[in-house]
């Protein structure tokens, strides 16, 4: 009896390993797949008959220079990681304050502004392009930072997230800081504010990866070679050189490697930032 | 209007509030909701060459964007793109998320695999699906010997453009999902372990509607995401592809037509159309979570 009973446990849990497994695989073969060929040559990467899962004659990590070269890597890192850094620091920085004043202040006009907040998040972001592009054309700012990141100077998704962060602390922080002499600006920045750094951190962690996937803004605002970023950079790529398979998948690669690997170091407030996030939205 | 009068220190708290909340009110008033106004307004003009001299045209756009083909077309092809990416990257996601729940051995290297489309660019991510899906040299046709048009059979395109959406999303429903879960009190388990309730009974009995808020929670979000889908589309359909007019999702039509034909005001009218039609699924949406979402 008990022991048909571990017999079946221990099949419940083979079989359990072996679907997981199973999808592990399937996640993984895209990203396998996108390397290997960045290592073949084109010749080999469209050969048939036979068909070759594993480059067979070297393995042609020249690929990824030449791609490097030839589309200017280093201007589509540096215009990405601009994008990224400017976005985080408007969100975090607007997003906290204006936080704080919803979450713990009391003034006139504040269930009107903060439903103003809750709209936004409900509109679909598409509504808001054209708008947004005119203006920054208007201003002469096609092809620059500052066009990059002109929709993201503020967040209603942060302002809300960090909203229910202040929300969250003690009352009690407050009153012991009132009776110290504390004005609401100390109260702020030296009491309140730092005990958000996890709400902050997740806004950032959660910023930064939505700047770095955004396709459509970058490719609207940014139509330089010399000025876009990465992901619009790989679509402007496809266009033009879609058939050389090799250097499409070690440009693919080139472009999704710094994310990853900063994700799999920072693995656990990647999840935790996003989920968090992403559970409150 | 008889006000309570303000002590100097509420008034001072207040004025503070108002700096704080400053920023992001101005931005959103300027880059969101005059936006949304000057996108309604645009859908009422047609774009005049080089962006000058819009003309009043009344409800000509939407006349004509309602009457072609073409846009009920890809409202229709959005919606079969969710009806794949929604619900099977839903129950995926929830079967893993039960299984990594529990502690296993490598839990923590599953959780980082199925997550790790996430933090990748979509573009990328659709640049290599197209290629294990091309019909002559690609992985797929080639290791199961078959010779399917994936995303180029008007057919089919829109099963295999929507399995892309479902492998980029599992992961992080699968996170979304074990939050839920482990929100679960312990107890209610071990309750039904000793009433000896099976493993499959408890999971219908106590997990399904204890989860169900995050359940809807994600079906609300995912289904909104599914419907402005634009990335894929743009990636993985060449312009030359026959099967594009059958898998062309609303927003792509939106940006072929606001930013490459540079004809924004029947751009506008498109994105108006999609606005008003995700704002009715909402209102649905809300009324539905009311009757099937437990609350305790």
């Amino acid at each position: 009896m008990i022991e048909s009973a571990q017999t079946k446990d221990r099949i419940r849990r083979v079989l359990k390993h072996v679907f997981l497994i199973i999808m592990a695989f399937i996640m993984i073969v895209p990203f396998a797949w996108m390397i290997l060929t960045a290592l073949k040559t084109n010749q080999e990467a469209i050969s048939v008959n036979p068909f070759y899962i594993f480059p067979h004659n070297g393995w042609h990590w020249e690929n990824f220079g030449t791609v490097w070269k030839s589309y200017n890597f280093i201007v589509l890192y540096k215009n990405t990681l601009l994008l990224i850094f400017f976005r985080v620091v408007c969100a975090v920085l607007t997003a906290t304050m204006a936080g704080y004043a919803f979450g713990r202040l009391k003034f006139r006009g504040k269930s009107v502004l903060f439903a103003l907040v809750l709209i936004q998040m409900m509109v679909p972001a598409q509504i808001f392009i054209i708008p947004q592009f005119l203006m920054v054309s208007k201003i002469g700012m096609l092809n620059t930072t500052f066009g990059l990141v002109f929709p993201g100077l503020v967040t209603a998704f942060g302002t809300y997230l960090l909203k229910i962060g202040y929300e969250g602390l003690p009352k009690e922080l407050e009153e012991a800081a009132a009776i110290d002499g504390c004005n609401v600006f100390q109260r702020f920045a030296r009491i309140l504010m730092p005990l958000t750094k996890s709400s902050m951190v997740s806004l950032g962690i959660f910023t930064a990866v939505f700047a770095f996937k955004d396709l459509m803004w970058p490719m609207i605002v940014c139509t330089n070679a010399d000025t876009t970023t990465l992901s619009a950079g790989l679509a402007k790529m496809q266009g033009q050189y879609g058939n050389d398979y090799p250097a499409m998948m070690a440009a693919a690669t080139l472009a999704v490697v710094p994310m990853v690997v900063i994700y799999v170091i920072f693995q656990k407030q990647f999840v935790e930032g996003i989920a968090t996030s992403g559970g409150k939205l | 209007m008889n006000k309570k009068r303000m002590s100097p220190k509420e008034k001072n708290e207040e004025r503070w509030a108002w700096l704080f909340v400053a920023p992001t009110m101005i931005g959103l008033i300027i880059l969101n909701f005059y936006p949304i106004f000057q996108t309604i307004y645009q859908s009422f003009f047609k774009t005049g060459d080089f962006g000058k001299g819009n003309i009043f045209v009344g409800l000509a756009n939407y006349q004509t964007v309602t009457q072609a083909a073409e846009t009920w077309q890809s409202f229709w092809n959005t919606i079969k793109y969710a009806l794949i990416e929604v619900p099977f990257g839903i129950v995926i996601a929830l079967i893993l998320a039960v299984l990594l729940n529990k502690k296993c051995a490598g839990r923590s290297v599953y959780r980082t695999i199925f997550f790790l489309p996430m933090v990748c660019a979509p573009a990328a991510v659709a640049m290599v699906w197209k290629w294990m899906y091309n019909t002559q040299f690609g992985l797929l046709n080639n290791v199961f010997h078959t010779n399917i048009a994936w995303i180029s059979d008007p057919k089919i395109a829109w099963i295999f453009v929507g399995i892309i959406g479902v492998w980029s999303i599992i992961g992080y429903n699968m996170v979304l999902f074990i939050g839920g879960l482990q929100d679960i009190p312990g107890d209610f388990y071990e309750a039904a372990r000793i009433d000896g309730a099976s493993e499959f009974r408890q999971f219908l009995s106590i997990t399904v509607p204890l989860l169900s808020p995050t359940t809807f929670f994600i079906v609300q979000t995912r289904i909104i995401g599914a419907l402005t889908i634009f990335d894929l589309m743009f990636m993985v359909m060449d312009k030359t592809n026959v099967a594009l007019p059958k898998v062309q999702s609303v927003v792509y039509l939106f940006y072929q037509y606001a930013f490459v034909q540079n004809n924004k005001g029947y751009g506008a009218t498109l994105v108006v159309l999609l606005l008003i039609f995700i704002m009715i699924l909402t209102v649905i949406l809300q009324r539905v979570e009311k009757k099937i979402v437990y609350h305790n």
